[in-house]
């Protein structure tokens, strides 16, 4: 057996370094939303008839299609780092698992392959995935599983980055379809968007639990009451829900439904009467692709400056309670600076009328706003005592 | 063929003649009232390496085209319910990729008719085609630099339906299709000619794409409408749009 110490170092290094790289997916990801590029490259899981790891240098490199095959790439790149992970915390006893469902995949993906001319792409994608998945059972480093829900949280992660992966592919293959008036390309874009969210906090929760601090049980916190737990869930829940709202706006590809601030159509609450939206779509000049504005989004994103203000009370409120415990305090100040920074990023987005850049770093710090809750949750809230946490590294 | 078959065909022939001797062009001219939006630099275009090497000043949106005498451009004006589309025999029309930009911008076919459209450009473009009438299909297609031209028609009528390039996401352009063959599209100074129009008592209708948008999703489209009559001389039909 590995020396643990050493070996859950290294396995914290390497939980935060595929943490670090989802968060760098979710930025490239924006940026695809962001430009109006998520059509760039219209088939899926080929690239304009090609692999997708053989695409020319010069369609690659070619307007939109950077960004959204860098996004791929990228995406392909986090899958093999979360199979690694997913076999380091589950140890020796993964193997098993890991070899079926590898196999599996390999041998679905060549039927596929070799059956179906129409499905030549999908099989070869799905045989490269069981290929690395049956790799990482292949290898027979003898380590043990990781202690407590961490192998669990591991297959968590490995099942989540690939349905990720086929709400991804889905989005495009399936965009132009139609369901109860909403084209299913925006709607599987919002849920995308969202279980990436949930997905980088999983895997910062991952890092977490393999850090010396927690493992050293340096946070125990016998004097959290259940109502300052109660409220930190609460609030970072209302984060998610912000989330939700944001992507669902990004996903309308209406540009700015609302174009000034603090006011909104130069009124406190905007008029969205029919006259108002006809004569909002006739003044606005879009440089760029964009659906017409409707009443709908413009309450949607009225919605969203309303929440921002409720999160901003409620993570205030939190971080002021949490200064009171030594070893996280700095994370209570954490939030609300983040917070901060979030409100002023979402008035540069209007400001900019809604810069790729500045939207995307916006979506960034929204992401990086909900570890942060979801983490003081963990802290606050995960039933661990110092003496059995360091029980259980040992 | 038989001397009752033979008389048929030639009635025919000869109410045909004698529709198209009195036909005449209905004339007119869309003005624009008030003061449109300013129009805005597409300065993605600059931004890209390809693009921008074929263009030596910033390109301008083109959404309020007004020429002289507050003459407005790209007002499609068809007649109202009369007319059944040749689309299938008229000539293809040709929407071309140059410079990074849909040319023309503002369109208009005949249902069943071809658009053909071009890549003049030395770098891939992906034509997308995104009706919001069921029944036109959405389509998207790329098209590599120097490929061969691709075909789009449209089987059901649709007011400005869309063409964008998701490659670059500046280039737009709107086709009307329309289900008869009696339509124009005013030029840069709001002139329009709908040609060969037998005579009779018409409504015209005129739209444009910012003013006439009445519903945002599914965007529905409220022409201006006018009656004219069309004499052998022709008829006359003027229109004012204001800004809203």
């Amino acid at each position: 057996m590995i020396d643990s110490s050493k070996t859950y170092i290294w396995l914290h290094r390497f939980a935060l370094f595929t943490a670090l790289a989802t968060l760098g997916l979710i930025g490239i990801g924006g940026l695809v939303t962001s430009h109006g590029v998520g059509m760039a490259v219209p088939d899926w899981p080929t690239s304009y008839g090609y692999n997708m790891f053989a695409l020319p240098f010069s369609i690659w490199f070619t307007g939109g299609v950077f960004h959204e095959h860098t996004h791929r790439q990228w995406a392909s790149c986090v899958g093999i780092f979360v199979v690694i992970l997913t076999r380091w915390l589950g140890g020796e006893k993964s193997r098993w698992p890991l070899l079926i469902v590898g196999g599996t995949e390999l041998v679905v993906g060549l039927l596929m392959f070799k059956l179906n001319d129409n499905l030549r792409g999908a099989g070869g994608f799905l045989s490269g995935i069981g290929g690395v998945v049956l790799l990482a059972g292949i290898c027979w480093i003898k380590n043990a599983a990781a202690p407590g829900r961490l192998p669990a949280m591991g297959w968590w992660a490995f099942g989540l980055v690939q349905l990720q992966g086929l709400l991804g592919g889905l989005r495009v293959v399936l965009d132009a379809q139609v369901v109860a008036g909403m084209k299913l390309g925006n709607v599987l874009g919002i849920f995308h968007a969202c279980l990436a969210q949930g997905f980088f906090v999983l895997l910062c929760a991952i890092a977490l639990l393999t850090s010396k601090w927690w493992r050293n049980g340096n946070n125990q916190h016998p004097t959290v009451s259940q109502g300052l737990c109660k409220f930190v869930i609460f609030t970072t829940l209302l984060i998610f829900l912000q989330l939700t709202i944001g992507a669902t706006m990004r996903h309308q590809h209406a540009g700015l439904a609302i174009r000034d601030f603090p006011l909104a159509c130069g009124k406190l609450w905007p008029d969205t009467s029919v006259q108002a939206v006809e004569h909002y779509n006739a003044e606005r000049i879009e440089v760029t692709d964009a659906n017409p504005i409707t009443a709908f989004q413009i309450d949607l994103q009225m919605m969203h400056r309303v929440m921002a203000l409720i999160i901003f009370f409620g993570v205030a409120m939190a971080a002021w309670q949490v200064r009171r415990f030594q070893g996280v305090r700095r994370l209570g100040f954490v939030w609300i600076g983040l917070i901060i920074t979030q409100i002023g990023l979402g008035a540069w987005t209007i400001w900019s009328d809604k810069a790729a850049d500045v939207a995307t770093l916006h979506v960034l710090v929204g992401a990086l706003s909900l570890v942060t809750g979801a983490m003081l949750c963990i802290i606050f809230c995960g039933g661990i005592t110092k003496s059995n946490r360091a029980a259980a590294f040992a | 063929m038989n001397m009752n078959t033979k008389s048929i065909f030639s009635i025919i022939a000869l109410a045909a003649g004698l529709q198209l001797a009195g036909a005449g062009n209905i004339t007119g001219t869309v003005t624009l009232k008030g003061t449109p939006p300013p129009e805005k630099p597409i300065t993605p275009v600059m931004e890209d390496p390809t693009c921008g090497k074929m263009h030596t000043e910033v390109p301008m949106t083109r959404f309020y085209v007004v020429g002289a005498n507050n003459g407005l451009g790209d007002v499609i004006v068809m007649l109202k319910g009369y007319g059944k589309s040749t689309g299938a025999s008229a000539t293809p029309v040709v929407m071309d990729q140059k410079g990074c930009l849909y040319t023309p911008q503002i369109l208009a076919v005949q249902t069943g008719q071809k658009i053909i459209i071009r890549n003049s450009d030395p770098v891939m473009h992906n034509v997308h085609a995104v009706p919001a009438v069921e029944g036109n299909a959405e389509q998207n297609a790329p098209q590599m630099q120097g490929a061969a031209d691709l075909s789009f028609s449209f089987d059901k009528p649709e007011n400005f339906l869309k063409f964008k390039c998701d490659v670059h996401t500046w280039m737009l352009a709107w086709v009307t299709v329309i289900d008869s063959p009696y339509f124009a599209v005013t030029d840069k100074d709001g002139k329009f000619t709908i040609k060969d129009v037998p005579p009779g008592k018409y409504t015209v209708v005129a739209m444009h794409r910012k003013l006439s948008l009445v519903t945002p999703s599914p965007a529905t489209y409220k022409g201006m409408e006018q009656e004219v009559e069309v004499t052998a001389d022709g008829g006359k039909a003027d229109f004012t749009m204001e800004v809203k």
